[in-house]
């Protein structure tokens, strides 16, 4: 394998991990917010108990984004270098920007809002919780926009050594695709939250280990779900058509087209055959992409076989299935969810197979949301920048061995560290008041950590 | 000279004066962060809590001065990020994976079963020396302009050898500054432990860096300039025997505990001039200047207007946040 694959492998491997991160910290932020506003409003304590155990969930999750996202912030250089010598007129601002309004902003009042509230007023406390927020968000504009851009470029002219120059940052930065972007992201990060809550709420009632915080939790997780699904769908639909007007050879993959046709049919399945350009095995509604993407019966859609350069259409074809697939089943859940839980006030009484559906259902937010990202990234391919600069032509020249040896190191750590998230956040919702310290020989979880070397019963002396 | 310049000519410099400040700081800021770690296998499971509790709040903000950097370097120079990252990469990917063992381990330590707790303290110890040993190497690579061959990599090994000393010892006086009673102690020992390996390695930096690139030499041992520069390694010398004076007096440190800390600042201060100055007005030395390596003047304005509004504003919300936390260390809890 060369360099430009391995590259690549690496670059998909680092940015697939590091956005099941934000993908929870943006949204959770917002709603760990509006945790801590209900119990200045109401003085309720088990608001403040649900903010107190989710600020963990958000400490541990936001650590993980921040260290993951420093490698991204040097990939651009080691792997991809002539990205920045061609664009960095445009994508180094748009960077330097992320890193000045909103790394900076949402990381200073980390500090404060997860170890202050002994140290500062309600009022700062819940001030510094809302720059968090408020951070996290900036910093998924300015990334959106610059990858949005990458995928709709305008605003920009290029000079005799191909150096791209600005010639309008309105423009640039809101370019075609990048309000349905930016709005997909962040909806996508709230219902990717929604289900981390209700799935950790649903397994704590399961488990008999929820307290007075837990229905709030799972009620919030439920209803957020359930109102922002049909959203989702609407702003995924308009994203599609966008997509259509500017990058057809994307849909064109999507769909299965290989051919320009007029009444194009819907492929609800498909084996996408490259060698003969024919879908094997096709279950179809007539005529049903093109009421969808053109709103005519017999609109036409084109084919792949009008462009010289097309991304591959097995990933981008099932990668969409799966996504929406998955927004389907969150439809269907969230919706029987809300039904169940306004009908039923005492969340424990819910029935078993809802709360065991909803336990599976913790992580299903991050299969959508790489399966999202997965179409409209390797949709743009073979190109870097949309029909400007192709990826092969900006990638590293350091040996393949090299590269080779980092993508097996990043695997490594990755597969330890999300089995390790995983584990710990089912081990948290089990253990709700464990202390956070390690156990000192004056700590009960001293005796604990003996009792279980003596093999007397484990978890006597642990927590509360 | 600088009064001559164009502003194209004027604002790549300034942008390397922005680079150095963002990595000077996030030596400072996150040398400690690292320092506390390699330091915490000579701690009890008490102290450990403690020492984490000194930079839980902080190491967050403090590592985004690299972002910054390293988002500066490719921002504002990407021809020499191209060369610089493309030369080390390996270190790169090394002190990335430290890193991340170390900002993760942070919060699993506390968070997973207690079966699990050692290898995550285990984790965040080597996290932290790794990240520190290969800033070491990759700054011993680009003094010496990259160049091949065994007395090159000897030099870049010395220096990854001493850069874990020089955050080990401002690890130590960070807790010197935060903690109280037995652990205030151990840690000056601890700093009179780091002290003459940090020493040893100034000096080597010192001596090697004119006798590795020629460059350098003519920069320092040239009559008339000998003499202007000399107050810079006579600070430099000033600070660290003072320091190493404080130390040696444990009612003095304990009394003006905020010393020893500012004493290693600004001995480092003082070494990030004299770096300065040797390689100005390379962005690669040797190979790349400053200007040869900058982005287009319209881009750097572009970026310098968000700079100059939020640097200042950076600023204060970041000493607001330490102030925050000001005062001896308390036990850190969510809520």
């Amino acid at each position: 394998m060369d360099a430009l694959i391995l590259s690549r492998i690496q670059f998909a491997l680092n940015m697939s991990f590091h956005i099941l991160f934000p993908s929870i910290s943006i949204a959770l932020c917002w709603v760990l917010f509006f945790f801590r506003l209900r119990w200045v409003i109401t003085r309720t304590e088990s608001w403040l108990n649900a903010y107190r155990f989710w600020t963990k969930v958000f400490a541990l999750t936001f650590a993980l984004g921040v260290v993951s996202g420093i490698t991204m912030s040097f990939q651009f250089g080691t792997n991809w270098p002539g990205f920045m010598e061609r664009v960095g007129n445009i994508a180094g601002p748009l960077l330097g920007y992320e890193v000045l309004t909103a790394f900076f902003l949402e990381a200073a009042f980390l500090g404060i809002m997860l170890f202050g509230h002994n140290r500062v007023s309600e009022r700062v406390h819940l001030f510094a919780t809302f720059m968090v927020a408020f951070g996290t968000t900036i910093s998924a504009f300015w990334i959106l926009v610059l990858n949005s851009w990458m995928q709709t470029p305008q605003g920009y002219s290029v000079d005799a050594q191909g150096i791209l120059h600005v010639s309008s940052w309105l423009a640039v930065v809101f370019n075609p695709s990048f309000p349905y972007r930016f709005l997909h992201m962040v909806t996508a990060s709230f219902l990717t939250v929604a289900f981390l809550l209700s799935g950790l709420s649903a397994w704590q009632i399961l488990k008999k280990t929820d307290d007075d915080a837990t229905p709030h939790v799972l009620r919030t997780g439920i209803m957020l779900a359930a109102l922002l699904i049909p959203l989702q769908i609407l702003i995924g639909d308009q994203h599609g058509l966008n997509t259509l007007h500017h990058q057809p050879e994307k849909i064109a993959a999507i769909e299965g087209v290989w051919h320009t046709e007029q009444g194009a049919p819907l492929l609800a399945f498909a084996l996408p055959n490259a060698t003969t350009q024919q879908n094997d095995f096709a279950i179809s509604i007539p005529h049903g992409a093109s009421l969808i993407l053109t709103h005519s019966w017999d609109g036409e859609l084109k084919g792949l076989n009008e462009f010289a350069d097309h991304p591959p259409v097995v990933p981008l074809f099932f990668g969409f299935r799966v996504m929406v697939g998955v927004g389907m089943l969150m439809l269907l859940v969230s919706w029987y969810g809300a039904f169940r839980i306004i009908r039923q006030r005492d969340l424990r009484q819910l029935p078993k197979t809802l709360l065991r559906v909803l336990s599976a259902l913790t992580f299903i937010g991050w299969l959508a949301t790489l399966a999202g990202w997965y179409v409209t990234e390797i949709g743009r391919q073979p190109w870097i920048v949309h029909g400007l600069i192709k990826v092969s032509e900006v990638v590293t020249a350091t040996p393949p061995s090299h590269v080779a040896f980092t993508l097996t190191l990043y695997a490594i750590v990755y597969v330890v560290l999300i089995s390790a998230y995983v584990t710990v956040l089912k081990y948290m919702a089990e253990h709700p008041h464990k202390t956070e310290s390690e156990p000192t020989p004056a700590s009960g979880e001293a005796l604990a950590v003996l009792a279980q070397q003596s093999d007397i019963h484990p978890h006597t002396g642990v927590g509360s | 000279m600088i009064f001559t310049m164009t502003w194209e000519q004027t604002i790549p410099l300034i942008f390397m004066g922005l680079l150095g400040l963002a990595l000077f700081i996030y030596v400072v800021l996150d040398g400690f962060d690292l320092g506390v770690g390699m330091l915490m296998h000579r701690a009890t499971p008490d102290e450990r809590n403690t020492m984490i509790a000194s930079i839980g709040p902080f190491w967050d903000a403090n590592e985004t001065w690299l972002v910054l950097g390293i988002g500066l370097l490719l921002t504002a120079f990407p021809k020499a990020n191209a060369i610089v990252l493309g030369n080390l990469y390996i270190p790169v990917a090394l002190m990335l994976i430290g890193l991340i063992l170390r900002g993760v381990a942070f919060d699993f330590r506390v968070k997973a079963r207690q079966a699990h707790q050692l290898g995550w303290n285990y984790a965040f110890i080597a996290g932290s020396g790794l990240a520190a040993a290969m800033q070491g190497w990759m700054l011993g690579r680009y003094i010496t302009g990259f160049a091949e061959g065994r007395t090159f990599d000897l030099f870049a090994l010395a220096i990854a050898l001493t850069v874990p000393a020089t955050y080990t010892l401002l690890g130590a006086c960070w807790l010197i500054l935060k903690t109280e009673r037995d652990l205030q102690a151990k840690a000056i020992v601890w700093a009179k432990l780091a002290w003459p390996p940090m020493v040893f390695g100034l000096v080597l930096i010192s001596l090697a860096t004119p006798w590795v690139s020629p460059v350098v030499y003519q920069r320092w041992f040239q009559l008339p300039q000998l003499i202007g520069l000399l107050p810079i390694p006579l600070a430099t010398a000033a600070a660290l025997l003072a320091l190493r004076w404080v130390l040696s007096m444990p009612r003095t440190a304990i009394h003006f505990c905020w010393l020893p800390f500012v004493l290693i600042i600004g001995a480092l201060l003082m070494g990030v001039f004299g770096l300065a100055y040797s390689l100005y007005p390379y962005a690669v030395i040797g190979k790349m200047t400053v200007w040869e390596a900058a982005s287009s003047t319209e881009a750097l304005n572009v970026l310098l207007i968000g700079a100059v509004v939020t640097i200042p504003i950076i600023f204060a919300y970041s000493l607001f946040a330490f102030w925050v936390f000001r005062g001896k260390v308390r036990e850190l809890t969510y809520g």
